[in-house]
């Protein structure tokens, strides 16, 4: 019997429209903050949740394996397991392989198994591939996540990691004991997905390298998006918007080369008629972009917190369908669906601000500090 | 007059305390619960700290007031009754409302005044005292909306773009000349008329005597009155862009 016979439906097998709750926050200094202040975020916006789902991503956690690529993997069973880590051996080398750590907890149940490896690209693969290690290493993702059926890697960065399961998001954060680890960026998610087979790879963030997206939202172009970004190697498997999103962030700032901004410009572009009243030299910048990436733009509702190495980028879609504001405390940013997210982690936070619909708010933790 | 402590209550413990008491309510330590007085008919409610989304949602007569800044969809669907936000308010402020007041200090998000509309003697009033984002007045179909601009800074509009999309009833004020904005076809745009003034008075003053602002000077001012015009109806915004 195929695996696929025997377990409940995955995402990508049954439709799954989502509302969500999101959150951030980030020391410009660099400083590293324990996963408690995050998971206070989620509490006040418990009803932009329905316990199908709750994730974390938090950057700067592992420094002492800072050079090495940090894999999350969900596994069903054991068999599914020795294949894919044959398979792992095969291309990298494991510096460090481990159960991640949890706490049992009445409200998450069915875990999968969840493993944590170190690892790096064997130069010799690299060598006769002629790819770099970030290509490398995203091709490898891939491959696990559309070959191995009961394998899913949901992170794979350096220095950073995403936490996610399926239940309330401050649950999550429990099981996976958050406060043992000191990220300088946190973004969070708290998921709404209203007829899902609950799946703990379908929970947010979504990751591709150190590229993490939380996301509340529904793309309406998510057809469209898939269908061009999945010539360049890309395979959608989840049939979720937000993985979309993430693939579209690596495609435009990894390989394209473009700034946030400019990422900002394509996927949630001013409409024509906005664009037509900007200075020339604005104008010429937004038509360009609108031209060269038309299957890129993002059209329906989104509010998504974009999480790299050294930064976050806060974004909502061009008519600004859903709710986002920022605040400001010393050296830290804050960033989530509700402003009462943000009084929960910072009771005096100062400059509160709803960015506007497309408007980039880019947070980098300044040079060297992370 | 009664103290609830909102520390740790989720949104329906909180709806709950306020219900089981008549009169006055002060909540202490609000922490983003939703729906706060929904449909309360003769408290006053006055809340420190955030509410959370539809605060006075199907409000039906009663007073609520708030010390700080409120989420979404404040007032959504009142129908009669008072709200006060003395500091800055999210997006859909007076979602569908068809009574009542809403007095807001500072600014609004997008959408204010979303799908308002009047019925019989319901007349809702929305005033701004700062400015607003995208989509003012979408789809509004009756009531009254004014934004004074207060705290408009440098070179920020005092609505952004899109304003009075798919409106079809009702009456906007802008404390402006309104010269870089850019309205639909389907809307008149004409400097206020000391009669258009007359319609607001009432408004204003309670507004000022609410909020601490100068009537004299608001009232003085130059206003940009916005109507639907019915020769040429709205027809479409989302699909051709």
């Amino acid at each position: 019997m195929n695996p696929s016979e025997q377990r409940a439906p995955r995402e990508g097998e049954v439709r799954i429209p989502s509302g969500c709750a999101i959150a951030a926050v980030i020391s410009k200094s660099g400083e590293r903050m324990s996963g408690e202040g995050i998971i206070k975020a989620m509490r006040p916006m418990r009803e932009r949740s329905n316990g199908l789902g709750g994730g974390f991503a938090g950057y700067g956690i592992y420094p002492e394996y800072r050079d090495f690529f940090a894999l999350h993997i969900f596994y069903d069973s054991d068999a599914v397991r020795t294949e894919c880590e044959t398979y792992l051996r095969s291309a990298l080398e494991i510096v460090r392989s481990e159960t991640i750590p949890t706490r049992k907890l009445p409200a998450i149940t069915d875990e999968p198994l969840i493993r944590r490896y170190f690892v790096t690209p064997l130069r010799s693969v690299l060598a006769s591939m002629q790819v770099d290690e970030n290509e490398f290493v995203a091709r490898v993702v891939m491959r696990i996540n559309t070959r191995f059926d009961g394998a899913y890697v949901f992170s794979s960065g350096k220095n950073m990691g995403v936490f996610k399961a399926v239940g309330y998001p401050e649950d999550v954060g429990e099981f996976y004991r958050l406060e043992e680890y000191g990220a300088y960026s946190w973004t969070a998610h708290g998921r709404y997905p209203t007829n899902t087979p609950g799946w703990w790879g379908g929970a947010h963030p979504f990751a591709l390298l150190d590229r993490t997206v939380v996301h509340n939202g529904e793309i309406s172009s998510y057809d469209a998006n898939r269908r061009f970004i999945e010539m360049f190697g890309y395979r959608c498997t989840l049939q979720t918007d937000t993985e979309v999103i993430t693939y579209i962030a690596d495609y435009l700032i990894r390989k394209q080369g473009l700034t946030l901004t400019e990422t900002a410009s394509v996927i949630a572009a001013p409409f024509w008629s906005t664009i037509a009243r900007k200075p020339e030299s604005e104008r010429r910048e937004l038509e360009y972009l609108r031209a060269v990436f038309p299957s890129l733009l993002i059209t329906g509702p989104f509010s998504i917190i974009l999480g790299f190495t050294g930064g976050l980028m806060a974004l909502n879609d061009r008519l600004k369908l859903r709710s986002m504001v920022t605040g400001e405390k010393g050296d830290r940013v804050y960033i989530a669906s509700e402003e009462a997210a943000i009084r929960a982690m910072e009771p005096d936070a100062e400059n509160i601000y709803a960015p506007t619909g497309g408007e980039a708010v880019i947070v980098k933790v300044r040079e060297g500090a992370f | 007059m009664t103290c609830i402590d909102a520390s740790g209550m989720d949104y329906a413990a909180l709806n709950a305390a306020i219900r089981a008491h008549d009169g006055d309510i002060i909540i202490q330590n609000c922490m983003g619960q939703r729906f706060i007085g929904a449909g309360a008919q003769n408290h006053t409610i006055q809340i420190y700290g955030i509410p959370g989304n539809a605060l006075g949602a199907y409000l039906d007569g009663a007073t609520v007031e708030v010390f700080g800044n409120a989420q979404d969809a404040v007032g959504d669907t009142m129908n009669a009754g008072r709200i006060v936000i003395r500091g800055d308010i999210g997006d859909t402020a007076g979602y569908a409302m068809r009574g009542g007041r809403i007095y807001v200090h500072g600014n609004a998000g997008y959408r204010t005044g979303i799908h308002m509309k009047a019925y019989q003697d319901k007349l809702p009033v929305l005033v701004i005292g700062g400015r607003t984002g995208s989509f003012l007045g979408e789809y509004q179909a009756g009531g009254v909306i004014v934004v004074l601009g207060l705290d408009a800074v440098g070179e920020r509009p005092i609505v952004s773009n899109f304003p009075c999309n798919g409106i079809h009833g009702g009456k906007l004020f802008l404390r402006s000349d309104c010269a870089e904005i850019a309205f639909p076809e389907q809307v008149t745009a004409r400097p206020a008329t000391p009669e258009d003034m007359a319609e607001i008075e009432e408004y204003l003053r309670e507004f000022c005597a609410l909020l601490d602002f100068d009537f004299d000077m608001l009232y003085a001012s130059r206003y940009t009155v916005v109507t639907p015009d019915s020769q040429n109806p709205y027809q479409q915004m989302y699909v051709a862009n």
